[in-house]
């Protein structure tokens, strides 16, 4: 093989790890919210990015049945309706379950569980018990060759940019809005927020809806990748729990090198041996590390 | 309390970690083990959007439908007699049979991950009794049938099993798709001496008395069409990829004796991915170092899609590989999209698109009962050939009892078969063509490739 082709190899290499990495850190975001920020164990999170990837296949069927025409741009207003579908969904779950369990972390577990559930079963019933796949405009398929033996996958490059904009914006929002404050300040003490005026119960509830909006627009991406179906979200959710848990559960950076260090230990691993074996070496390595530091990579420093 | 409240989610989280990473692992492992979940799921898809089969109900006749469905060209109308077959005759192991009627079971999945690929088999079977009533029954009898939804939960089947033979003493069951769920009702049957008829292309390693299988066993799906593709293509370096269970690793066990022993070939890679694996770059770019002049493809369900995708995204078409996949029928073209698989082949026994008489009358049969827009895969058909076979054994024998029905079936040939012509070998399989089917981007494939007649060896020698 000529050096020219190793060149190409490890470009192309080098782009699947890091496209592994948006999707993964695109999936973990939503959740590095709800479950990070809030505390909440939300086991349906892979239902509402679901949700995100039917809006965008409910708007490829309008497109193809009433505005063929309209193939080539209908997938950014489809993206944006994700956001917003999911995010709705979200508000209304957390103001009828969701905020009645803030002080019993555990059984928001089985409830959000059972959501995911019920949640499952209305895709199958009403939308369609199928795998299906949105018709994507011409402009996500097929490669991209910056020279003649590399090839990189369109549709990467089109979840990297999202992700990369949904990070900066979240991490501005959290970090250096006055919503953000509030929202770090209710999670941390609820009844002093309350005291000093903050309307924690309309704080929780837009910070739920947003994370899941934030799934919602993962799923939307992740239509590009591949299709959806009713128990599409339970693959993605072990997955996002481990990033945000590995990374520290409450901290956005952490998040970050978590997903890029899991992504690419995964696709180098994937690539010198066979792709069972690289799950479970990452797997490994990760349950090592927790207990050796089982507050994750990073941890927000508390005066406790 | 606060702060009581802050260690209490933190102590919460570091187990639900410890907890969710031991369960991932676990189902790694699993899959590189011995995951029998769903031999053969290799849909996700199989059944037409129209279904119109009862959900879960019981005691459903098809009389009602048998007046005006369409029956094969070429088949007169019984002149059987249920007075010259009387029923103490017909029957001695008290199975239900009366002087005009005969119960059979249908025992598949209408609820549950796996209700969308059952319920093509479900159609068929329903279809093909139709037809048969309409042609007079069988022995002079109308079949009658049982429905049961084994809600894709393997004890499940089990019990409907036992329930179907103990309690309803059907005559035959038509049923199971997953190999998980046959190995299930498998004891059942034989303690039973029940008579069941399997529609899926599987794995192989197994022979029953009480069992007929009536789709390809691996060794035909996948012999035939390696040795195409090195005859037709000059294939001599081969990359075996496919989802992480029992069916992908003993096809691709086969075929890699086959191209180092038979075909003198090289095995330049082999790849298994867990089920449900969306994210294939890494196996790609490997596969593109590789340059194999074959991938030969045994991926299924969702991740079948991811797969097809992304090998496109990343620039792999049938413009520059040679692909040959055997877990890709009609049904699964419908999520992978057209536009991603065109050129690539499938090896089936069956294809939609097939040209013969048998197969058209087949097909605008089965869209006149289910709905214009239903797409027949591969296993689909081989579900429509069970009633025919058992209908033949019985008026062979001349007796509805198991063993007589058995003891009959060996050369039972079923010459309006839409796969074309099919003969009921001894070991219970059945002998078949296998076909080569290049995929076009309206979801239909073109047979560029008709084997001969192969014989069944369900335990092939040198193989395992």
């Amino acid at each position: 093989m000529s050096l020219n082709e190793v060149g190409s190899m490890i470009a192309m290499q080098g782009f699947s790890g890091l496209s592994l990495f948006t999707v993964l850190l695109l999936m973990a975001l939503g959740l590095a919210i709800i479950f990070g920020q809030m505390g909440v164990i939300n086991m349906a999170h892979g239902e509402f990015m679901a949700i995100g990837a039917y809006v965008v296949y409910l708007f490829s069927q309008l497109t193809q049945n009433y505005a063929p025409g309209l193939r080539e741009v209908y997938f950014v207003p489809a993206v944006v309706a994700a956001f917003f579908v999911a995010g709705a969904v979200g508000y209304v779950v957390e103001m009828l379950l969701i905020r009645r369990l803030y002080k019993r972390p555990l059984d928001t577990l089985l409830a959000t569980w059972g959501l995911s559930l019920a949640m499952q079963q209305f895709f199958r019933s009403f939308i369609n018990p199928k795998e299906v796949s949105a018709e994507l405009p011409e402009w996500l398929l097929g490669a991209f060759n910056p020279t003649p033996s590399i090839q990189v996958p369109r549709n990467g490059i089109f979840v990297m940019g999202l992700t990369i904009l949904v990070s900066a914006g979240v991490y501005l929002l959290m970090l250096k809005s006055r919503w953000g404050i509030r929202i770090r300040a209710t999670t941390q003490n609820r009844v002093m927020s309350s005291a000093v005026g903050i309307n924690t119960d309309r704080v929780d509830r837009f910070t739920f809806a947003l994370g899941c909006g934030i799934a919602g627009l993962a799923g939307a991406a992740f239509t590009t990748i591949g299709s959806t179906g009713p128990t599409s979200g339970s693959l993605y959710i072990v997955d996002t729990f481990l990033v945000v848990v590995f990374g520290g559960a409450a901290n956005l950076i952490g998040t970050i090198a978590s997903a890029f260090s899991i992504a690419q230990a995964q696709s180098l691993l994937e690539f010198f041996l066979t792709s069972a074996m690289a799950k479970v070496l990452t797997l490994m390595t990760i349950i090592v590390i927790l207990m050796i530091r089982p507050q994750g990579l990073f941890t927000n420093k508390l005066r406790t | 309390m606060q702060l009581l409240f802050i260690d209490r989610s933190r102590a919460l989280r570091g187990a639900f970690s410890t907890v969710l990473c031991v369960t991932s692992l676990w189902a790694a492992f699993a899959g590189a083990g011995c995951n029998k979940s769903s031999a053969s799921t290799s849909s996700d898809p199989a059944a037409s959007k129209t279904d119109k089969a009862a959900p879960a109900s019981t005691e459903r006749s098809t009389e009602a439908t048998s007046t005006d469905v369409m029956t094969p060209p070429g088949v007169e109308k019984s002149t059987l007699k249920a007075a010259d077959y009387p029923t103490a005759k017909v029957m001695t192991t008290g199975l239900k049979v009366d002087d005009d009627s005969v119960t059979v079971g249908i025992l598949h999945s209408t609820t549950g991950t796996m209700a969308i690929s059952e319920t093509g088999s479900v159609q068929a079977e329903k279809l093909a009794i139709a037809q048969i009533n309409a042609l007079g029954g069988i022995l002079g009898r109308q079949i009658k049938v049982i429905q049961e939804d084994g809600a894709s939960d393997w004890p499940t089947f089990a019990e409907k099993a036992r329930k179907l033979l103990v309690n309803d003493k059907v005559a035959a069951v038509m049923g199971c798709w997953t190999s998980a769920s046959r190995k299930a009702v498998l004891p059942v049957f034989e303690k039973e001496n029940g008579l069941l008829y399997y529609p899926t292309f599987y794995e192989g390693l197994e022979q029953s008395k009480n069992v007929f299988y009536t789709g390809q066993e691996a060794t035909q799906q996948i012999l035939a069409s390696l040795d195409w593709v090195h005859k037709e293509k000059g294939a001599k370096s081969f990359y075996l990829i496919g989802s992480d269970y029992i069916w992908p690793r003993t096809s691709m066990k086969i075929a890699r004796k086959h191209i180092e022993n038979v075909l003198h070939g090289t095995v330049v890679g082999e790849e298994f991915a867990p089920l449900g694996n969306t994210q294939f770059g890494s196996i790609i770019n490997k596969i593109k170092l590789k340059k194999p002049d074959v991938i030969f493809a045994a991926v299924v369900g969702g991740s079948n899609v991811a797969w097809f995708k992304q090998l496109n995204a990343a620039g792999v078409t049938s413009a520059n590989q040679t692909l040959l996949t055997i877990s890709v029928t009609e049904d699964e073209v419908l999520g992978i999209g057209g536009e991603n698989l065109t050129g690539f082949f499938s090896s089936m026994k069956y294809f939609q698109s097939l040209d013969n008489a048998n197969n058209k009358a087949f097909v605008e049969a089965f869209k006149k009962m289910w709905g214009p827009k239903s797409v027949i895969g591969d296993v689909t058909q081989a579900a429509y050939l069970g009633p025919w076979i058992w209908r033949a054994a019985v008026e062979k024998a001349g007796s509805f009892d198991v063993d007589k029905v058995v003891a009959a079936s060996p050369d039972i040939e079923i010459k309006i078969a839409p796969e074309g012509y099919v003969k009921v070998h001894a070991n219970h399989h059945l002998w078949s063509k296998a076909r080569i089917g290049k995929a076009k981007a309206d979801g239909q494939f073109e047979v560029v490739h008709e084997s001969d007649l192969i014989e069944p060896n369900p335990f092939p020698k040198g193989y395992q």
